[in-house]
Parts: C-alpha cells; sequence; structure tokens
C-alpha cells in the first residue's frame, strides 16, 4: 500500500474526479465551511454566546450596520444584539459536528452490521436485514423526530438519534457490496488458509465494499446536517445554548413577516450553501466510483 | 391476442396451485403486518414512556402530596413499564388510546379530526408533483441534451437538496412578505362537507393552501422529474416505440400513448409508497405554515410532553405505512406472475 503504485490510483481518481468543475468547486466550499467553522473564535469579531458582550442596544440592526463595538455587522443582529455572522460560523460548527459525528457513527455500526449480516449469513443475516429493511420502509425524519421525542433535547441525545435513523441506509448499501464480495475466489481462498473471520472481514472485505459506503456517507452527511437542522427549526433538536444553523433559522423566524429577514435569511443560505456543496462532491465520488461508468 | 393464448393455458393449467400460493401468501403478509404493528406499539410506548415526567405537566406545582399520589394512581403512572404497556395495548385494541393531557378530550379522535387537513395538503401536494413531474420529465427524458432539459435536471437536484423547511420560509418570504400575494398560514375559508371542513372548495382556501402544498411537492417532484426522465429515456430506445413510428404513427401519439402508458408503472408504485412519507413531511410544512393538522399536533404534543397524542399519532403514522406496504405488495403479487409466492 505505499509507494508509486499507491499514488498512481489515488492521482487517476483526482484527475477523474476534478472533470467536474462543479464537484471541485463544492469541495472547496465545503473545505472552506469546514476551517470558518473550525476557527471561528478567531474569524468573528464577538463570542455570540457571551451574554455580557451582547448589548440590546444593538439588537435587530439591518446589515451593515456599526453597533455600540465599533465594527460593522456585515450581516446585522438578532433580537439579542447577536452579530449574525459571528453565529453563523458558531452554528456552523455545531451543524457540521452533528452531520460528521452522526455520519461517522452510522458508517461504522452500519457498516459492521452489514459486514456481519453478508459474512455469517442464516438466522443472523435474516434477523439483520429484516430489521433494516423494515426501517428504510419509515422516513428518516419521522424516526429521528420520535427518537428526539424520547431521548430530550441536547448535542447527545440528537446524534444518537441521527445514527438510529440513519445506520440502516450504511447497513444495506454494505451488505449488498459483501454479498456480490463474498462468492468471489480471493475470500475462498482467505477461508481456506484458514483467516480468522474477523481478519476476513475486516482487512479482506471492507476494503473491496468501500467505494459504495464513501457516496452513501457523503449523501448521510448532508442528510444529517439537514434533518438535525430541520429538528431544530421545529424546536426539538439542540437547546438555545448549543444552537446550530437550525436553531439560528428558528429563533429569526418570528422577525421575518416583519420584513426583518436577515436573522433567519443568512443562516438559512450559509446552511444550504454547505448542504449543496457536500451533494456535489457526493454526485461526482458516485460517477467517478461506479465501475459500470468505467471508461 | 394471439401472444396471449399459450400464457393463458399455462395460466389455467396452474390455476388451482397458485391461487393456493395467492392465499397462503396474503395470510402470511398479513400476519407479518400484525408483527410490526405490535413490535411498533412496544417500541412507541417504550419510547414516549421514557420521555421527561408527564406529572410535573398534568399536576398543579401547589398540590400537595396526595393529591399528587391520586393524580398518579388515576393515570396508572405508578404501576411497572410492562403493566401499563399491557392496559395500554388492550385498551388500544378497543379503539382507546387514552385522554390528551393538555385538550382533555380522547386522544385519537382529536387526531383523527385534524387528519382531512394533512390529507388535503398531501393530496395537493401529490397533485402538483405529478402534474408539473411528469411533463417536465417527459420533456427532459426527450431531449436529455438541451438546456432546458439540463435546466431541469439541476432544479431538482436542487430540490433533493434544500430542507423542505428552509423552501417554506423562502416560499413565505417572497410570495407573502415581500409580494404580499399568498398569506403566510392558516386554512383561510373552509367549507363544510360531510362535517369536514374543505380548504380547496373555496377562493380564499385555495390560497391559503397554494403556498404550502408547493413547499410539500417539491421533493417528490424533483424525484418524479427523475423517474420520469429516467424511463423516458429507456422506452424512447425500445423495440415497441421505434415500431410505432415505422408504422407511421405521429410522434405526439408514440410519446403520448405508447411511451406515456410504459413510463407509468414504475411512477406509480413510487408514488403509493411515497404517500406515506408526504404525510410524515407535512409535519414540517403545517409547523411553517401554522396549518392546522396532525403535524402541527404532534409537535405541539411533544413540546407539551402529551403522551397520549403522541402515541396514538404515531400508531396511525405507522399504521398506514404497514397498510400501504401490505396493498403494494399484495397488488405486485395479483399483477405479476414473476413474484414468488412461495416462502424462501
Amino acid at each position: 500500500m505505499n509507494g508509486s503504485r499507491a499514488e498512481r490510483p489515488t492521482a487517476l481518481f483526482w484527475a477523474e474526479f476534478a472533470e467536474s468543475r462543479a464537484a471541485v468547486a463544492g469541495l472547496a466550499v465545503f473545505a472552506l465551511a469546514l476551517a470558518a467553522a473550525l476557527f471561528a473564535p478567531w474569524l468573528t469579531p464577538q463570542d455570540p454566546y457571551d451574554q455580557a458582550g451582547l448589548a440590546l442596544m444593538d439588537a435587530r440592526l439591518p446589515p451593515g450596520t456599526v453597533g455600540t463595538g465599533g465594527y460593522p455587522h456585515w450581516l446585522g443582529t438578532d433580537a439579542a444584539g447577536r452579530d449574525v455572522f459571528s453565529a453563523i460560523l458558531w452554528g456552523l460548527r455545531t451543524s457540521l459536528f452533528v452531520g460528521v459525528a452522526a455520519g461517522l457513527c452510522a458508517l461504522s455500526l452500519g457498516t459492521t452490521l452489514g459486514l456481519a449480516a453478508a459474512f455469517f449469513g442464516g438466522r443472523v443475516e435474516t434477523v439483520l436485514m429484516r430489521i433494516v429493511d423494515l426501517q428504510l420502509s419509515f422516513p428518516a425524519i419521522l424516526l429521528a423526530l420520535v427518537l428526539v421525542a424520547s431521548l430530550g433535547q441536547g448535542l447527545a441525545q440528537v446524534v444518537t438519534a441521527l445514527v438510529a435513523a440513519q445506520y440502516a441506509y450504511f447497513a444495506r448499501t454494505v451488505h449488498g457490496a459483501a454479498l456480490a464480495e463474498r462468492r468471489k475466489a480471493y475470500i475462498e481462498a482467505a477461508s481456506g488458509i484458514p483467516l480468522r473471520p474477523a481478519r476476513i472481514v475486516f482487512r479482506h472485505l471492507l476494503p473491496n465494499v468501500l467505494p459504495p459506503l464513501i457516496v452513501v456517507a457523503t449523501v448521510q452527511v448532508a442528510n444529517a446536517i439537514a434533518i438535525e437542522a430541520t429538528l431544530s427549526f421545529l424546536g426539538v433538536g439542540l437547546p438555545v445554548t448549543e444552537p446550530s444553523l437550525g436553531t439560528l433559522i428558528a429563533n429569526g423566524f418570528q422577525f421575518m413577516l416583519s420584513g426583518r429577514y436577515w436573522i433567519s435569511v443568512y443562516p438559512g443560505i450559509a446552511l444550504l450553501i454547505v448542504i449543496v456543496s457536500i451533494n456535489l462532491v457526493g454526485d461526482r465520488l458516485r460517477d467517478v466510483l461506479n465501475p459500470r461508468l468505467r471508461r | 391476442m394471439t401472444a396471449d393464448a399459450p400464457a393463458a393455458m399455462t395460466d389455467r393449467h396452474d390455476a388451482p396451485s397458485r391461487r393456493f400460493l395467492m392465499l397462503g401468501f396474503l395470510l402470511q403478509r398479513l400476519a407479518s403486518a400484525a408483527v410490526v404493528l405490535a413490535a411498533m406499539s412496544v417500541i412507541v410506548f417504550a419510547g414516549v414512556y421514557a420521555i421527561g415526567n408527564p406529572i410535573d405537566v398534568l399536576i398543579n406545582p401547589a398540590a400537595d402530596q396526595v393529591m399528587r399520589a391520586e393524580t398518579i394512581a388515576r393515570y396508572g403512572l405508578d404501576r411497572p413499564f410492562w403493566e401499563q404497556y399491557l392496559r395500554f395495548a388492550g385498551a388500544v385494541l378497543a379503539g382507546d388510546f387514552g385522554t390528551s393531557f393538555v385538550f382533555g378530550t380522547p386522544a385519537l379522535p382529536l387526531i383523527l379530526g385534524k387528519l382531512p387537513a394533512t390529507l388535503e395538503l398531501a393530496l395537493a401536494a401529490m397533485l402538483i408533483a405529478i402534474g408539473l413531474g411528469i411533463p417536465l420529465g417527459m420533456l427532459a427524458g426527450l431531449r436529455p441534451e438541451a438546456a432546458s432539459s439540463r435546466a431541469i435536471m439541476a432544479g431538482s437536484i436542487l430540490g433533493f437538496s434544500l430542507p423542505t423547511f428552509w423552501v417554506g420560509l423562502m416560499l413565505i418570504l417572497v410570495f407573502s412578505v415581500e409580494l404580499g400575494w399568498l398569506p403566510s398560514g392558516g386554512r383561510g375559508a373552509t367549507v363544510e362537507i360531510g362535517g369536514i371542513a374543505w380548504s380547496f372548495l373555496t377562493a380564499d382556501g385555495l390560497t391559503h393552501l397554494a403556498l404550502p402544498a408547493l413547499n410539500l411537492a417539491l421533493f417528490k417532484l424533483s424525484l418524479i422529474i427523475r423517474l420520469t426522465r429516467a424511463g423516458m429515456r429507456e422506452v424512447m430506445l425500445s423495440d415497441y416505440v421505434r415500431f410505432a413510428r415505422a408504422k407511421g404513427l405521429s410522434r405526439a401519439r408514440v410519446i403520448g400513448v405508447h411511451a406515456f402508458r410504459n413510463i407509468l408503472i414504475p411512477i406509480v408504485t413510487v408514488l403509493g409508497l411515497e404517500f406515506g412519507s408526504v404525510v410524515a413531511f407535512a409535519v414540517v410544512t403545517e409547523t411553517i405554515f401554522s396549518w392546522p393538522g396532525m403535524g402541527k399536533l404532534i409537535i405541539d404534543s411533544i413540546l407539551t410532553l402529551d403522551r397520549p397524542v403522541m402515541v396514538a399519532y404515531l400508531m396511525l403514522v405507522v399504521a398506514m405505512f404497514v397498510a400501504i406496504n401490505l396493498v403494494v405488495d399484495i397488488a405486485y403479487a395479483a399483477l405479476d406472475p414473476r413474484v414468488r409466492l412461495g416462502s424462501r
């Protein structure tokens, strides 16, 4: 896995990926969003959740106004006098964290279950895949809603609900891919040596089911961010003390009808940009990694 | 006609055994649907049971210890979980989901009373999705490289990506706040038919219906555009379409009759399966547009910890999904002889 042999497929992969300018732009925008979220404390003029730093005199200022802090609020301020730009970057931190954490946990759980089902077959497979199929017949948003309703508000609860609602997509994908791989000669050879099942599953089977898994992972991270935003908007997601982009949009909703659009609209645009950029990358990955479209 | 003859003969030959298998298949599906419903009732009950402590909602904080204990006992909240579940299950089988903590009326009629508003919204959304989606999809499928087709497909990607609640906000901002053309919430004037209020029969009701229905339709619209386009591209290359053209039929007739009927099959199937998810997504749309349906009720009851209403809503939605899946399964088996009826 090292040396020039490994570099060539990577270079080829990148060349193919880069053929779509939209996908490269998506990747760049996503990287930028990630950096903005990571470095939010240094990029923002104000810590939006430090109550002492907020002045009610600054409440609901339109975009571009200079507030009591002496710096311009390029995207305006909200009802508590919070700088909307700062709130967006901090909200982005929460939204991306939830999306990536939920995506990775669902990936690990779903992959393990899918691989186990495909490798062991029999009863294990029947029971696991029945549950997965049953779950997939319900919309993820509904499952997440039920789970959040029973787990309560909070970061850990929302991530748990998202994982429980999304692992099934990974399990189904991995199971399908692994079934096709299981019948191939290299797995038979590995079983014949005989290697331990865990080694066969994780060292031999897993790398070969990775391509479809990567595609599903990108799409599911975008979905997790969207579902979390929806839950928070409905008031059953993250609490006001840990606001995500969805919480910010919900907070501004009541002021939108009186024409103070910026409190809701700018966080909404930020959410949109993140989701669309991830989906653009995912769309391209699907084409590049699809063996049936190989030229 | 002649092609049907051999098939009809084998059909007659197999008829008794297939009918027998069909009956077994039906019973098996019904049984598994019942198992799913029972399992979901345990999950839903356990999930909702785990939420907070409803006593705080039910009891006046000034109440003394005796009054507290009495209220707890009256609602059976002092019993162990399994006993509460059995009581709940027994009552549900008799159609009783308990009394709403907030409204003080039985939960099931409360939700069923909101059902027509949700169904009206969901059906209107489906109509918009079909009415716009199929023509746009056909257009995109006929000329996949044209600029208009690319624009349609880009639009459908956006429709998939944009969160429903965000599109709803934008619709309100543009059409209600900026342009002032359409109202931002509520059902407007309604007409009562059979004791149920409907919005779509009055001009005012229709203006109230337009934005929420469009909002709810967008996701399905994108789906139908993609399905129709894929179906159209496949069908236009098939032998029978080429044959119909060669026979001298007009292009319009070939597209409108021969191609159209064949792309409908997968679309109808998906629409059947997706109807449940439209009702589920109505939760979001109803909250944004203050549409007084089931979805708004469930969000309100989650926020107020109104357990009986939550359980009744969830069981109703689960039952709806199970019923839709059951009908689609059976319809498939009845229509497509290739579906294996025996157990694996």
